[in-house]
């Protein structure tokens, strides 16, 4: 087995400013410090499990009422506000038992998205002491936490964490007096991004294939083990401590309106500073690209940003300024996301990229919906006859009349996602495609992303 | 779930219908069924078990081979066909044999802009190993592209194992890692 790693990353998690009142530092504590994942360091230095007693010390309905003042958004993609999709839990009635668990989404497979991991490696017990919170709020018997089989080293170091707090009492029968028994059980996936998804991870879960489910019923009525569910992103439970601890109200002030709280973000590609920056919600996406990334790092101009993970459409030049906030990034044609940006510079063949990323969606496609099975891997054959000079004149209006037959005629949003990079490319980057088929090479000379190695 | 497509199954040794190998062992042992135990008596329903199961299969098998999938289908007591079809939708099980350091490479769009289809060319001509055919002749090496590893921001990213995650590999790095392998500094595959 993997041990506890003792050897640094190579991220960036810390700028100037960082922990002052305009960039609160409530998710990154302690990022980059290998110790912190002990209890210990948690509570003695950063005010670990303060939040947890407090709750316990509240009335369930009213922790969940904290949480929906804190206007806390979930973290995994869709920004549902979480103290509300709480509330969907169904109560006990005099009649009525019931068993409820709290999932905790840690799948992580969002290509450009890597912020979960930090959260994972450096402070897992705000991970722990969140879920401690949700499951108290919602009353449930058990908490999962489902982290991808890669994770290895992180879920051995969660484990060791968990049995710490086990060991606190913190876990287990009776927490703390209040008569509420609860534990934490860890669970790992075994490589398919669909697993993120809420109700392919539940199935997951189960020991079934990755299949999502077809809604309703909603995981809350029927979730995991046929039991009322909740599912939230890591970030989002972690950020259940902070919002604790200070009062939802007083959460609610950083950030932009209706997107409270700060964010972990992830920068990849073509900057100098690639890693992951705790921003508030709303920051200028040039202020985290120029100035603490660095901005490009090859020199050339900054053609395309895909602002919050793959799925995201595509932001040019004119759009970079946008403030970084899930109805910002909507009002532009994009999404907020996980939070993962990819930055590419004007070497990059936008025929080649988009190609990359749908190669990906047609392979982690479950294949249960025929426009998502069939109509990535249409797109990703046009795709590929185009990126190799076979393009024919007919090409891009049969990619745009595949995507309107793609989006939301399928079970689970993977369709769409594979929608947005597409239709984006083809209408902020035309000129490449166009030429592509005409020319029969890349507008951008030069572009190598992909391997002409093997199979896949 | 992987659709045909030309390019990609222009090279590939085995059609769909040949994935599943046999292995020589046929059985678990019993300390592993007794770890199975535990895991199902942890979840509601004993099918929860699974997937960790797969995961001790390939731990004691060395892969998931077609005697592995059926020994889980018999320790948790579910259908065959349940586990044949949970172990052929996850790629991290792997059906056929891998090196003694499995190498898998992302090339996904973050660490492509960073150079992984050029790193990726370069495992296979250092190790001698072309992705999807199997281990190195001495058996210590094989190669597989993934998609996205959660390490975007350490681009390009490359696994070895479970143990190596994100190091930043270059060529140079790359022979670092390899030589670190043979000196045995990183644990081998099953182990
Ligand atoms: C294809 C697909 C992949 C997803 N992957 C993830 C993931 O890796 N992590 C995650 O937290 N949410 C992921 N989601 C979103 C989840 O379905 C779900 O909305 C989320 O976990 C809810 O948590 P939140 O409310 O805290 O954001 C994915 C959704 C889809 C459609
Ligand atoms: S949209 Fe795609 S991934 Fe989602 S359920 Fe349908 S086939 Fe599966
Ligand atoms: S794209 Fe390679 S690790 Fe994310």
């Amino acid at each position: 087995m993997a041990a506890i790693r003792t050897k640094p990353d190579h991220h960036t998690y810390t700028f100037p400013g960082f922990g002052s009142e305009k960039f609160p530092n409530l998710m990154l504590r302690g990022a980059g410090d290998l110790n912190n994942w002990h209890l210990k360091v948690y509570e003695q230095q950063h005010e670990g499990y303060v939040a947890m007693r407090k709750a316990l010390q509240t009335e369930p309905v009213a922790v969940i009422d904290e949480v929906k003042a804190s206007g806390l958004r979930g973290r995994g993609g869709a920004g549902f506000p979480a103290g509300l999709k709480w509330s969907f839990m169904p109560k006990d009635t005099p009649e009525r038992k019931l068993t409820r668990y709290l999932v905790c989404n840690g799948d992580e497979g969002e290509p450009g998205t890597f912020k979960d991991r930090v959260i994972l490696e450096y402070n897992p017990h705000q991970l722990i002491e969140g879920m401690i919170i949700g499951g108290w709020a919602m009353q449930c018997a058990m908490g999962y936490v489902y982290i991808r089989g890669e994770f290895l080293w992180l879920i051995e170091k969660l484990e060791a964490a968990l049995q710490q707090a086990r060991d606190a009492g913190y876990l287990g029968k009776n927490i703390l007096g209040t008569g509420w028994d609860y534990d934490i059980l860890v669970y790992r996936g075994a490589g398919a991004y669909i697993c993120g998804e809420e109700t392919a991870l539940l199935n997951s879960l189960e020991g079934r294939r990755g299949e999502p489910r077809v809604k309703p019923p909603f995981p809350a009525v029927k979730g995991a083990f046929g039991q009322p569910t909740t599912v939230n992103n890591v970030e989002t439970l972690a950020a259940v401590p902070p919002i604790m601890r200070m009062g939802g109200a007083e959460y609610a002030k950083i950030g932009s309106p209706k997107n409270a709280g700060t964010r972990i973000f992830g920068v990849s590609g073509h900057v100098k500073r690639p890693g992951i920056y705790e921003l508030p919600m709303g920051t200028p996406m040039n202020f985290l690209v120029e100035e603490l990334a660095g901005g490009s790092s090859t020199g050339r101009k900054i053609k395309a940003i895909i602002p919050g993970g793959a799925s995201c459409p595509m932001l040019d030049e004119k759009d970079f300024d946008v403030p970084m906030d899930f109805d910002n990034l909507k009002a532009r044609g994009s999404m907020g996301g996980s939070g993962g940006l990819i930055v590419m510079d004007e070497s990059v063949c936008i025929v080649q990229a988009t190609l990359r990323l749908i190669r990906f969606y047609a392979h982690e496609s479950c294949g249960q919906c025929t426009p998502c099975r069939e109509g990535c891997n249409w797109m990703q054959l046009v795709l590929h006859r185009i990126e190799h000079g076979q393009g024919r004149p007919g090409d891009l209006d049969l990619l745009a009349s595949l995507t309107p037959r793609i989006g939301m005629r399928t079970l689970c949003p993977l369709g769409d996602a594979a929608c947005g990079p597409m239709d984006s490319a083809l209408q902020k980057f035309r000129h490449e495609f166009e030429h592509h088929i005409t020319h029969k090479t890349c507008y951008a000379t030069g572009s190598r992303l992909l391997s002409n190695v093997g199979a896949h | 779930m992987s659709h045909a497509h030309p390019h990609e199954t222009s090279n590939e040794v085995l059609a769909p219908g040949q994935r599943l190998q046999e292995s020589e062992r046929k059985a678990f042992s019993p300390e592993a069924v007794a770890e199975i135990q535990a895991i199902m008596a942890q979840y509601p329903d004993k099918m929860a078990a699974t997937l960790p199961a797969l995961y001790i299969a390939q731990r004691e098998f060395g892969f998931v081979s077609l005697a592995a999938m059926r020994a889980v289908a018999d320790v948790i007591g579910i259908p065959e066909a349940h586990v044949f079809g949970v172990a052929t939708f996850y790629t991290m099980y792997q059906k056929a044999p891998v090196g003694k350091f499995h190498f898998q490479v992302c090339t996904n769009i973050s660490c492509a802009l960073r150079g992984a289809a050029q790193l990726l060319e370069k495992v296979c001509e250092r190790t001698g190993v072309t992705p999807g055919q199997g281990p190195s002749p001495d058996g210590l090496w094989s190669v597989e592209e993934v998609e996205c590893l959660a390490g975007c921001g350490v681009a390009p990213c490359v696994q070895v194992n479970q143990d190596v995650y994100d190091e930043l590999v270059d060529e140079d790095k790359l022979v670092e890692v390899m030589e670190a392998c043979k000196r045995g500094e990183y644990r081998p595959w099953a182990h």
